[in-house]
Parts: structure tokens; sequence; C-alpha cells
């Protein structure tokens, strides 16, 4: 009559029971379908809506119009697309993001893992960390472009040269937080059981940092990389803002909105559209941040 | 014409007639509303503007300057000069009469000794005066009797209106002032929100950094006027803000400088209750070329000097195709609406001195492309950029970091890229721009860039400072640590050799002659210099108030007095 026999699930690689985690998770998954909608606009965009180049002439006859079918979002001051605008802008500015944030974890992970785990390293890893931290940002930042624009520019051209080094610069002064909160981890880690189990075994700090302590540390890091996100596409903004970004003609979605600032209060949209555009993508990065960080932890995962 | 005329006048004389019969005091309260709140009543101790316009409807210099610029008596009976035997014939002093009879608004006399004692109170070592420049070259003054001032220059003088003349110099009374000379100026706190003054208007009441009461001056000297019994200065708050208050809700007035885009000012002006008023001085935005190669390729301290000659812009054709492509109205369409006009001239204004250069303001694309391919610039590799030599058209174009400015760049790319130029982009934060550092590769002065873009313009009405300026000596270079005003680093015996001659000329229509060369010679004959826009300062005021004449030359309540509610 009764059935003893529990069911047992069948077996499952780790990468399948995070993504079954991640998927309970309904922010998430709503985060991880906006983001990529946003990453899909900006990258196939421009092939299915192709810029069309106007004369000045011409432009300044279809300056500030509401969206139409011409213009789907309308037409800036001086007449140009604001969606092809907003494609161009966004590649850059997500491209910005990603990548510096990608520079700060690298970093910020590493010193953090060194400090922690290394008692030797620990000093003279946090005095740096704590250097940076106690460095004001943006006089570094000034300092820096304007130290190495030109040469960065003679080598990679102004495009290029300017994403290099707004990208290294933002990821270089963003990995302060991500290193404490690193160290933080690895020190509590290291004197746990299984942790002594390896090193008594006699396997290399290497393959203990590895495989032992890094799957332990993603979920803080998980957390802080996704605040770099957003803070590198604002910090970006700032730099466009006081000139030491891209050139002029070069829109990212923190141009296009200081660019609207004055336009506010006629043309309500043309600070709406990027304003969205950037608050979709912090809240997204935030929210599937969130959800890895449940599904990378194996103490949730399950519940 | 003549129809238009005659109404014009009619209109007119409907317009003045009201003020000509008003009695003091009849028309209630004029608010005015200023986007910087006033700090201080005393022009000699802040050199904001908001002070200086603020303190100018209470006290008043000896002469100052009406809309076109030229002067005008206030406390005195006429303007001296050398026919009537006001000034000395050597130019080195200059007499000023004041006017019988005239009264402070606490009822005492003004005397000369109260205008040799502002003399003595800005000039004081220990004082630090805002204003000093107006006193340069001031050896003394006298009082030569109960109503006559001399003051005396250390050598001849050309232009000796500058001590008490305009908004900036104006008299304080001596009685009350007395104390407060040399380092005690800024603790006299009462005196300095509340002077006693010669104006329409006196102080009752002072808030700093928010308002300004103020009632009709009952000793005023004409007795007629002003048609307002009080008056309030409200400040604080943003340029849009003001304007709104103005055009939109009819909470004030009038607003000074109110400087909002276009669009904004089109959507404001079409509520009805009020318009904008322009003051155009002498500003002007331009391009300037550089006659020199700012190639990152040459070692530093030879870039962008006389040693290396600019690869193409040297060539004129090169300058005036880039001149023809493009089209200045809808820069200023875009750029400032209302507030700025095409402009071939870097001067501009007084009327007398701006030359009637208008060649450039037609747009002409194909001629410029007609012109560059006659002088040899063809696309020869078919990367849709022309060439010549191995030398190819490709710009840097620099400026600060303004969104007008961002716009004419994105503007002025697109012309001259269907001329077949490429040019690349660089906005510089202002503060560095012009900061005049000279450690930093940024700055307007050491113009590593082949075109920069910047408003420029000169103080008072008389251009021959400025135009010094393109003098081959004023270049900015290595030897002297890069300062300098002469951008392009133009050099030109002729313009050197007239620009001495301007400035030992004294008749001033002959003058007004030479400054019209010099303009010439650096725009419409060479394009050293590509004006575009002529910029004013842009004012609202209600359409309730009538009488307003706006003024660039010296304080845009010049004639508050005459200021009247329209009825």
């Amino acid at each position: 009559m009764t059935d003893n026999s529990i069911a047992i699930p069948p077996a499952q690689s780790q990468l399948g029971a995070v993504w079954n985690q991640f998927r309970v998770h309904r922010g998430a998954v709503f985060g991880l379908i906006v983001l990529g909608i946003l990453v899909t606009f900006v990258v196939f965009g421009p092939f299915l809506w192709p810029e069309e180049k106007l004369k000045v002439s011409e432009a300044m006859k279809v300056k500030n119009q509401g969206p139409s079918l011409m213009f789907p979002l309308g037409t800036d001051q001086l007449g140009r697309d604001m969606l092809t605008r907003m494609m161009a802008a966004g590649k850059v500015s997500l491209a910005v993001g990603f990548v510096a944030m990608i520079i700060a974890i690298f970093v910020g992970t590493t010193v953090g893992v060194m400090a922690g785990y290394f008692k030797r390293l620990d000093g003279p890893l946090m005095r740096l960390t704590d250097l940076f931290l106690s460095l004001p940002l943006i006089p570094l930042l000034l300092v820096m472009v304007m130290l190495f624009r030109d040469k960065i520019a003679s080598i990679m051209g102004p495009e290029l040269g300017a994403f290099t080094l707004i990208v290294f610069a933002i990821g270089i002064t963003s990995w302060m937080q991500a290193a404490r909160i690193v160290r933080g981890e690895v020190l509590a880690l290291k004197e746990r059981e299984y942790v002594l189990a390896a090193r008594s075994i006699g396997a290399p700090s290497r393959r203990i940092i590895l495989r032992h302590i890094l799957p332990n540390v993603v979920s803080p890091v998980m957390v802080a990389a996704t605040l770099g996100v957003a803070e590198a596409i604002i910090t970006e903004s700032v730099l466009s803002f006081l000139g030491l970004g891209f050139p002029p003609d070069f829109p990212t979605w923190g141009r296009l909105l200081f660019d609207g600032l004055q336009y506010m209060q006629l043309y309500p949209e043309r600070v709406i559209w990027p304003g969205l555009a950037i608050s979709l993508t912090v809240l997204s990065v935030n929210y599937i941040g969130d959800g890895l960080r449940d599904a990378l932890d194996p103490r949730i995962r399950g519940r | 014409m003549k129809l238009n005329s005659a109404l014009l006048g009619a209109a007119c004389a409907f317009a003045i007639a009201p003020a000509a019969f008003a009695e003091r005091g009849t028309d209630g309260e004029v608010k005015l509303t200023f986007p910087q709140a006033v700090s201080i009543m005393n022009p000699y101790l802040s050199s904001g503007t908001k002070d200086i316009y603020a303190a100018s409807m209470v006290i008043e210099p000896l002469a100052g300057f009406d809309d076109s610029g030229n002067l005008i008596p206030k406390l005195v009976s006429e303007i001296p000069t050398v026919e009537n035997g006001g000034i000395s014939e050597d130019l080195t002093s200059i007499t000023w009469k004041l006017i019988p009879g005239l009264l402070w608004s606490d009822g005492s006399p003004v005397t000369s000794a109260d205008v040799v004692f502002t003399g003595q109170y800005c000039m004081d070592p220990a004082g630090g005066c805002a204003q000093l420049s107006k006193f340069e070259g001031v050896a003394s003054i006298e009082a030569v009797d109960e109503t006559s001032i001399k003051v005396t220059f250390t050598g001849p003088k050309p232009n000796p209106y500058t001590a008490f003349v305009g908004a900036t110099a104006p008299i304080l009374q001596k009685a009350q002032f007395e104390a407060c000379i040399g380092a005690a100026a800024p603790t006299c706190t009462d005196q300095n929100s509340m002077p006693v003054g010669t104006g329409a208007f006196k102080v009752t009441g002072f808030t700093v950094n928010d308002t300004v009461s103020m009632e009709a001056n009952s000793n005023y000297r004409d007795p007629a006027k002003p048609a307002f019994a009080t008056a309030v200065i409200k400040g604080g708050g943003d340029a849009e803000g003001s304007a709104r208050a103005v055009m939109e809700t009819g909470e004030f007035d009038y607003a000074w400088n109110t400087q909002i885009p276009p669009d904004s000012q089109a959507a404001m002006a079409a509520a009805g209750k009020g318009q904008f008023v322009v003051a155009f001085g002498t500003l002007v935005e331009r391009l300037e070329m550089n006659m020199t190669n700012p190639s990152a390729d040459l070692p530093e301290g030879e870039r962008s000097t006389a040693m290396h000659p600019h690869p193409f812009l040297t060539d004129i054709n090169v300058r005036t195709a880039l001149s023809m492509a493009i089209d200045r109205d809808i820069l200023r369409e875009v750029g400032y609406g209302a507030g700025g006009k095409p402009t071939c001239n870097i001067v501009p204004a007084p009327a007398a001195y701006a030359s009637d250069n208008t060649a450039c303001l037609t747009q002409d694309i194909e001629g410029a492309k007609a012109l560059l391919e006659a002088s040899g610039w063809t696309d020869t590799d078919g990367d849709g950029i022309r060439d010549k030599d191995g030398a190819k058209l490709s710009i840097l174009y620099q400026s600060t970091v303004n969104p007008i400015r961002q716009d004419f760049q994105a503007l002025i790319k697109d012309w001259w890229s269907e001329i077949g130029v490429e040019t690349e982009l660089k906005a510089i934060d202002p503060g560095v721009f012009f900061g005049g550092d000279a450690g930093s590769p940024d700055t307007f002065q050491k113009f590593y860039a082949d075109v920069e873009m910047y408003a420029n313009n000169f103080d008072g009405t008389d251009p021959e400072a400025y135009l010094t300026q393109y003098k081959c000596d004023k270049a900015p270079s290595p030897e002297n640590q890069w300062q300098g005003e002469n951008m392009n680093r133009f050099c030109d015996p002729a313009y050197d050799a007239m620009v001495t001659e301007l400035s030992s000329t004294r008749d001033p229509a002959k003058r007004a002659e030479m400054a019209k060369a010099l303009n010439d010679m650096v725009t419409k004959d060479t394009r050293i210099v590509i004006p575009l826009v002529h910029r004013g300062t842009l004012s609202a005021h209600s359409n309730a108030l009538g009488g307003v004449m706006i003024n660039a030359w010296d304080t845009e309540m010049w004639n508050v007095a005459d200021w009247f509610r329209v009825k």
C-alpha cells in the first residue's frame, strides 16, 4: 500500500541546475528578455533600418518632427533621425558598460583573491586598493584622457582610440569595491573544512583557488558586476558631458540625454528615449544579477 | 516706404504719448526678475552684471551710453569735447560740469566733492575696487568749483570718457560713504546695500541674494518721472524660469538675460503676453583658421608655430570655399533664434564701425566646389576627400563643450563634407580651452587643430584694442609662453602698419574708416577669420511695460525713468 520509494531526480549538470534555478526568478527572466531586446536593437537594428544621409538643407526641413512612418522616433533639432541615433548610441553605451565592467571585475577579483588567500600580499594589495579608493575619480580620468587621448587616437583612430581609453579608464578606476568584497569572502572561505581538506591532500594553491574558492565568491562578484555596468554607462555620460569622452558627433545614450535636456519641455521624447534605454539596461542587468546570485549560490539553489 | 515710415512715426507718437503726459508715481509697481540674484548695490565692490544693472536704477554716472552707443549726459549739462573746451587741446584733461541744483535722494545737494570722493574711493590702494580699469591713467581728480570737476590723465588720452562714464562708474554720496574708504569698504553693509543716489528710484528694502525693493526718488531731476511709484527686483532661478515668468505667467514685467533655445523662444512668444528684446553688442561667434601646421608629427615647440606653414589652409581658395559652404542663417536659427544675426564682420557694431560686408551671407555650395576644383583641389584617389600634392583636405575642428556649439559643429561638418572636405570634431571643456594654461595642449592659444570656433567681443564702443589682436607680434608661441590673441598666427605688415596708424588717429570719421578696412582685411579679403553669428543678450519684457529700449553699451535699465505702464 505504501510506496516508500522516493523519486530521485535524474542527474543534472551544474549548468542545467543553475538555469533551472534562474528560470524560477521571474524578474531575472524578464531582465534577460529586455536586455536581449536592447542588444538585438542596437546590433541588428542598423541592418533593418539603414541610415539615410540627408543633406543639411534637406535635414533642416524635417527638424524637430514628432514620430512618423519616416522617422519612428521623430527627429532632433538638426533633423537627424532619432531612431538611427539611438541605435548607434546604444551600441557604444552597451559596449562601454560591459567591457568596462569585465575589466573592473577581472582586476577586482584577482586583487581580492590574491589579497585574501596569500597573507603576505594582503597588506600591500589592500593598501593599493585604499590608495585607488582615495583618488578622486573624475580628476584622475581627466588627467588620463588628457595625457593619452592624442597618442592613442593617432594609433587607433579617434573613435576606437576614445573607446579603448574610456573603457580602460573606467575599468581601472572602479575595481576597488569588488576587490574588497572578494577579499572578505576569501578570508572566510579559506578556513572552511573543504579548503583545509584540499590543502591537506597537497592540492596546489592555483587548484584550490580555481576549484574551491572562486565558485563560492561568484555571487557577490555578480552583484558588484551588475552595479558596475550601470555605473560605467553613467560615468561615460559624465565624461562626454565634460568633453573628454567620444568626439561630439559620436552619439552615446548619455550624450543624447544631455543634448535633449534643454529641449525637455517642448520635445520630452528627446530625453525619454535615451533615459528609458539607460534605465532599462541598468534595471534589467540588476535583475539578471539578482537571479544569477540566487542560481549560483548552492545554499539557495534547490530550495 | 513712405507710408510705412509715416505709420511707424504715428505708432511711435502713440507709444510715447502716455509717458509724456504721465506724472511721477502714477503707474503702480514695476517688477523685474534676474536669473542671478542681486547681492550688493555697489558696482565698485562687484563685477557681476546683475549687481551693476540693479545699482544703475539708484546711482548714476556723469554720463552714459544710449542704445546706439552714443554718449549721453546724465548728471552733467553737456558732454565735454575739445570743441566746447571741456577737453584740453593736448588731450590730457577733461572737465565735467554738473547740472546746477542737482539733489541726492535724501535732499542734500550733489557737489563736485562727491565726484572727487568717488574717484578716491575706487582708486584707494587698500580698497580692491572692481572697476579700477575705469580709472586707468588718471593722474588726479580735482574740484575746480562747486559744480566742476577736472580729471587729469598721466598722458594724452584719445578716449577720456572712462572715469565716471557708464553704469560701472557711478557717483557715490560722500556723506554716506566717507567712513567706508579703503579696507573698510566691504564692511559697510548698510551703505553698500542702500546707497543714496540720484537715479529714478531709491532703495527701501534689500535682502541679500533675493530681493531689492525700491520707490520713486522724490528728488529726481525730472519732476514727471519715473512713472512707477515702486519697483522690485526679484532674483534667483534660471533663464528659462524668468523668461516664463514674463512671457507666459505674466508675474513679472521685465526679465534680464533669458538665453534659451530658439524653439522655446518661439513657444513662449506665441503666448502673446510679452516679447523678447535683444541687445546686440559686439560678440561674434567665429571660426579661426590656423595658418601654421598643428600636426602631431612635429616636435613639441614647433607644432602650430610660424616655423611650419599649414599644408592647405594657407591657400586662400580653400579658406574661401570653407566660408562659402556655410549657411549662416541656418546656424543662427538653430543656435540663437532672435538672439543672433548672421554676420561677415568681426566688428559688427557700433554702426559707425561696422563694414558693409555682406557677401558671405549667401551659401554657395556649387561655387565652393568649383573654386576648389579650379584651384587644383580634386579627389584623385576616389575616397570622397579632395587632395592636391599629397595634402588632403582633412580638418580637425575644435570648440568648447556647449550644446549650441556642438550643433554648429555637426552642421558645418556636413556642409564641408558636401564640398569634399573631411572634418574631425573635438569638444573641449571651456575651463581648459579658455584657461590659458601653457602646459595644456587643449587651449585656444595653442591651437593644436586646423580650425577652432569661439566667440569674442570688445569692451565699450571702440574696437582699436580688439583689432590690435591680429598683429604679427600677438601670435602665441613657445617664446611668449603661448600668450597672445592672434590665434591664427596671421601676419601682414600692411595690417600692422594700419593698426599703428589707427592708434594715433583722433578724427572719429577717419578712425571708423580704418577700423572697417582692418575688419575687411582679416575677413573678406583673406578669410583668416570666418565670422558666423553676431550674438546678442536676450531679455524679455511684458507687453504691459512700455518705454523699454534695450541697450548693449550700458545698463539695460539706462532709461528706467522713462518706463511706463501700457494701459
